[in-house]
């Protein structure tokens, strides 16, 4: 039977281990480097000197920050606590493994929904209009949970080198950028092109959000949404039951 | 499980393995509520991993514990301990205070509670002019006192210490002592690892000797120092140079060790080894300067015990 009194604790634990995480982890160099400033550059290295409409940059910039951002901290949280000898004491506290995991999540979910304001508002700025806001901003939250979770699952292998995890996460992150409809949409792809995209959650993002503010998008709605929540239910159980398995060898 | 209401900590048949590599072997012991109860054993043992399974961090291959009365790793049984694990170390980007405060929501204290306890303990610790700085900043004793008042934070009715004074200077080392030593007096169970003997022999209660992952003795530090009488020794100086190789022949010495400018020797009869002292220093023609007979320190019966099981294994 389920205890919601221990239910209850371990949710306000798992906000104690965010806050920490928000506190310890927002200033290191990776989550800067990688989490806000790679996402720009490289976006404006595809789009300075192309002619491409407000419209259409801002839904590819939007789902590319978020990504970047939201898989930013959620990867290096638990290698680095276990180099700097912190995770054993974490571990022996009355929290569970899964409930580490929802904290270093949540972390990196708010960290990639705040991050994501900026090109929203710079959107808004230059004139751009959000049709179903509602909807917008709930794909919005569902996507950033989707990648924060999918963070976790690069810090499965029992590395205690933040550096060694963010290597393994960029070799999935870049292809994914390039096959998720961000700068070349999904329609203009050939057959074999979209079959890719199709497996990337970054894709139905982009879609959702070109839909809201393009007002086209490739798929249906109701789709998008479904598939986004699939990869986050799919990203979440193989994160914790493969931590389960992991975290222990990292002491 | 077995166990009755006097015991804080119930092992029974534990069993971790690393690979091949069978960390723990079928262990079984007991604590009782309010023990001070040292775990003792060379590098590789098997501490580290008894107390890693008791408190949560791994997961034992086979066996069962229990920490009063809860499953051991689970969230009550966690609940009720605090923990000082071996190398560990708090958050260097927090403050000591912060790490303090972190701590006491993770084991759900409220604020008021933690805010009044984390006071008093930084208090008693030594930590209270330096308590806002960041832990970065902290001296090793320092930090080490900042885990251990980590671990009391939640007032824990029992307290996992791996090595805590270990590699510490000799203040810091005696203000956890002494600190451990009040809690106890207060009714806390401690469950101590350490490679100190004169540690263990001052605060225990009782002590487990393991070796290659096997108990190899469970007693009180006394209890084991005597039961170890072939380790009885004499120690003495002379008036010159006396080799080793000559002493060592004596009847009845079973081992001659130079400890500065004395030889300790070890016997199972220290009286008849007495008169061939006497006997052999009129032949070699030196005088005896000292000559103290010594009961068998805990070392002794650690040593002893823990050889016994190499030669048996």
């Amino acid at each position: 039977m389920l205890d919601t009194t221990l239910l209850w604790h371990q949710i306000r634990r798992a906000i104690v281990i965010a806050r920490k995480d928000i506190r310890i982890y927002y200033s290191k160099g990776p989550v800067i480097i990688f989490g806000v400033l790679f996402p720009v550059f490289l976006f404006l290295s595809f789009t300075i000197g192309r002619h491409m409409s407000v419209d259409f940059m801002i839904p590819g910039l939007l789902g590319m920050i978020l990504f970047f951002t939201a898989t930013s901290i959620s990867p290096i949280v638990v290698p680095w606590e276990a180099q700097a000898r912190t995770l054993e004491r974490l571990m022996s506290c009355p929290v569970r493994l899964e409930t580490i995991i929802a904290g270093d999540t949540l972390a990196s979910f708010v960290f990639g929904t705040a991050i994501s304001l900026v090109p929203i508002i710079l959107g808004l700025i230059m004139g751009i209009a959000i049709s179903g806001p509602v909807i917008f901003a709930f794909a919005l939250i569902l996507a950033a949970l989707c990648f924060a979770s999918l963070g976790n699952v690069f810090s499965i292998p029992p590395t205690n080198l933040p550096a060694t995890v963010n290597m393994i996460a960029s070799v999935v992150k870049f292809p994914v950028v390039f096959i998720s409809g961000i700068f070349i949409p999904l329609n203009e792809l050939p057959v074999w092109g979209q079959a890719i995209a199709y497996i990337s959650p970054l894709t139905y993002f982009t879609d959702i959000a070109r839909n809201c503010i393009q007002g086209q998008g490739h798929l249906p709605l109701a789709l998008d949404f479904a598939v986004l929540i699939a990869f986050t239910v799919v990203f979440l159980v193989v994160a914790m039951k493969m931590h389960q398995r992991t975290m222990p060898r990292r002491i | 499980m077995k166990g009755d209401s006097s015991s804080a900590i119930v092992v029974a048949n534990l069993t971790k393995r690393f690979g091949e590599v069978i960390a723990v072997n079928d262990i079984s012991f007991q604590v009782n509520k309010g023990e001070l109860f040292g775990f003792l054993g060379p590098n590789g043992a098997g501490k580290t991993t008894t107390i890693r399974i008791l408190t949560g961090v791994i997961r034992a291959d086979g066996g069962a514990a229990s920490i009063e009365g809860f499953d051991a790793g689970g969230i009550r049984a966690k609940q009720i301990a605090g923990v000082l694990p071996e190398m560990a170390n708090a958050y260097n980007d927090l403050s000591g205070w912060d790490n303090l405060m972190l701590m006491a929501k993770l084991y759900g204290v409220p604020s008021s509670e933690a805010r009044d306890r984390s006071e008093k303990l930084v208090e008693s610790l030594g930590l209270l002019e330096r308590k806002t700085s960041l832990v970065k900043t902290y001296s090793k004793g320092m930090k080490q006192r900042l885990i251990l008042s980590m671990a009391l934070v939640s007032d824990p009715e029992l307290l996992f210490l791996d090595e805590p004074t270990s590699g510490l200077d000799v203040q810091s080392a005696r203000l956890i002592n002494n600190m451990l030593r009040n809690l106890n007096g207060k009714g806390k169970t401690i469950f101590l690892t350490t490679h100190d003997m004169d540690e263990a022999n001052q605060l225990c209660d009782r002590v487990a000797i393991i070796n290659k992952g096997r108990i190899v003795a469970v007693d009180a530090p006394e209890k084991l120092r005597m039961a170890t009488s072939s380790r009885h020794s004499l120690e003495v100086s002379f008036s010159g140079f006396a080799t080793t190789e000559s002493l060592a022949q004596l009847p009845g010495v079973s081992e001659v060790q130079k400890v500065g400018d004395k030889y300790r020797l070890y016997t199972d009869n220290p009286g008849e080894l007495v008169m061939q002292l006497v006997n052999h220093s009129r032949t070699i023609g030196l005088k005896i300067v000292s000559l103290n007979m010594l009961a068998p320190s805990l070392e002794d019966a650690f040593v002893a015990l823990t050889e016994k099981e190499v030669e048996h294994a």
